[in-house]
């Protein structure tokens, strides 16, 4: 493409069918604690 | 679903619901304001119109192919098929709790949240009886969770800390039996900080949080003693050889920004010069009448400030001299995944807090508040019809959220927030919001520029 330039793998909708096993951090706990960001986070599958 | 912006010269069109960040052309961009779907294969007319006396039509149809590609792909304007999960949004098992060791502060921090370390109801410290019971529930309440979070928490949990060293040796005791893996962190003002305990922490804690807000002038305006002296002097020395002998290990000094200092890049990059490498400046969250409280009128001069503080950031990434700023990573491969995104903090009901007297409720901010208890560490309570509320919180239940271009990277914010300030755990305190919001911004097109270095 000359127009358009994608940067990442796109693949959330994909995450969704493997996700959910609730082994990463809860986002709050990750250093912040007054706030929420969660897409910081690192899976840990 | 597509956010798209502009900032620092890239043209940048996030696709909501597949995750997918496309860096455009300013022509491509401009065609991208004009569009609905679904697409058509055809470049529509009111494109070529609009934008045809500008770029012409052979390269607006050449451009809009792309588009179309991307649409067929999946990548643009791709559907929103994620609520059927929302629906399945159970209670979970309890795996990260909030141990507040020391209800009693050695600061009076003028934003103190903790009403200056008691939470409003008296300074105590958590008797051990408590810490371990409140270890035995987490235990019992994880199921089949193996990592365990236990931050310690206060007010000052160095006030404390022999009761520290104590639940940590005796949650290391039940790891084996109960096959868990216990993950502790500490936040800490940094006062009383010595070589023991700073062996200790580094030992035994997998993160630490050194609270500190910049430059000495800005630490020492808020963050003082009882007696009214800044803390600044004692703190920096101690934070350094906590972090030079830290092995590596995860760590983070976090400060506090307000309206005192809307300069706040150069607290961040003053943490920087002092070596700091994994630095969190976040905004004061408080009653909008408070003489420091970030005002919506505010937020003009502090959204410049973040892409002013993003450009700074990303020029010293490129020299080789970067450091880690909390709020602008992001992870756009490998981050968590949608089933995480829809629910975000899971307080009150994958993580609580625990009181110095053993009482249990969702989260740090949610100590102290009426109403919000949720049970007792040391009488066995626990409100599982409160714990079945907070696990069907999600963003499509919020307000707002659903239409939200950024309900998968803030999950519907600070539960303890939407309720202290907008009076309901599903009302999105919008101010929050609109800086969560520019700080995605920010961060994207950081890695927008990062990635167009290396093509």
């Amino acid at each position: 493409m000359s127009h358009i330039k994608t940067i990442n793998k796109a693949n959330l909708k994909e995450s969704a069918a493997k996700g959910g096993c609730g082994e990463c951090q809860a986002s709050c706990q990750s250093a912040c604690k007054t706030s929420c960001t969660v897409a910081n986070q690192k899976c840990e599958k | 679903m597509i956010h798209r912006y502009q900032q620092n010269g890239f043209s940048i069109v996030l696709d909501v619901h597949s995750g997918a960040v496309h860096v455009l052309d300013e022509m491509t961009y401009e065609i991208t304001g004009l569009l609905e779907p679904p697409m058509q294969k055809e470049c529509p007319t009111e494109v070529l119109e609009q934008l045809g006396p500008k770029y012409g039509s052979d390269k607006l149809e050449e451009a809009y192919g792309e588009l179309y590609s991307l649409y067929e792909d999946g990548t643009l304007f791709s559907e929103d098929d994620y609520e059927q999960f929302s629906g399945k949004m159970v209670s979970s098992p309890v795996k990260a709790m909030c141990l507040h060791i020391a209800h009693d502060c050695n600061l009076r921090c003028e934003y103190c949240f903790a009403a200056k370390g008691d939470f409003g109801h008296g300074r105590k410290l958590m008797p051990l009886e408590v810490g371990k019971a409140a270890i035995d529930f987490l235990l019992e309440n994880s199921g089949s969770r193996r990592n365990l979070e236990l931050d310690f928490f206060g007010g000052e949990p160095l006030m404390n800390f022999d009761v520290v060293r104590q639940v940590v040796e005796y949650a290391r005791s039940k790891e084996k039996a109960y096959n868990k893996n216990f993950r502790f962190t500490i936040t800490t003002n940094g006062l009383l900080l010595d070589d023991g305990k700073i062996a200790f922490i580094n030992k035994e804690m997998s993160n630490v949080v050194l609270s500190i807000d910049g430059r000495r002038e800005v630490n020492d305006r808020l963050r003082v003693t009882p007696g009214g002296r800044g803390s600044y002097d004692v703190i920096l020395p101690k934070y350094k050889k906590l972090v030079q002998t830290r092995g590596g290990k995860d760590y983070y000094v976090r400060g506090t920004f307000t309206r005192h200092n809307l300069d706040f890049t150069e607290d961040v990059y003053h943490l920087a010069q002092e070596g700091f490498d994994q630095i969190s400046v976040e905004p004061v969250v408080s009653d909008p009448n408070l003489p420091y409280s970030i005002k919506e009128e505010d937020l003009p001069r502090v959204f410049e400030e973040y892409e002013k503080l993003a450009k700074r950031l990303l020029e010293s990434k490129r020299r080789g001299e970067g450091f880690n700023f909390f709020h602008f990573m992001i992870d756009l491969d490998q981050g968590p995944c949608a089933i995480k995104r829809l629910r975000g903090c899971g307080c009150g009901n994958e993580y609580v807090a625990v009181t110095p007297e053993g009482d249990i409720y969702p989260c740090h901010q949610f100590v102290g508040m009426d109403g919000w208890k949720m049970g007792n560490v040391l009488d066995g309570t626990f409100d599982r019809e409160e714990k079945a509320r907070f696990a069907k919180a999600n963003i499509y239940g919020k307000e707002g959220c659903r239409d939200c271009w950024a309900k998968f990277y803030c999950s519907g914010g600070c539960n303890a927030n939407n309720q202290q300030y907008a009076g309901d755990i599903l009302k999105p305190h919008t101010l929050s919001c609109e800086l969560e919001k520019k700080r995605l911004e920010c961060a994207i097109m950081m890695k927008a520029a990062l990635a167009q270095d290396e093509m």
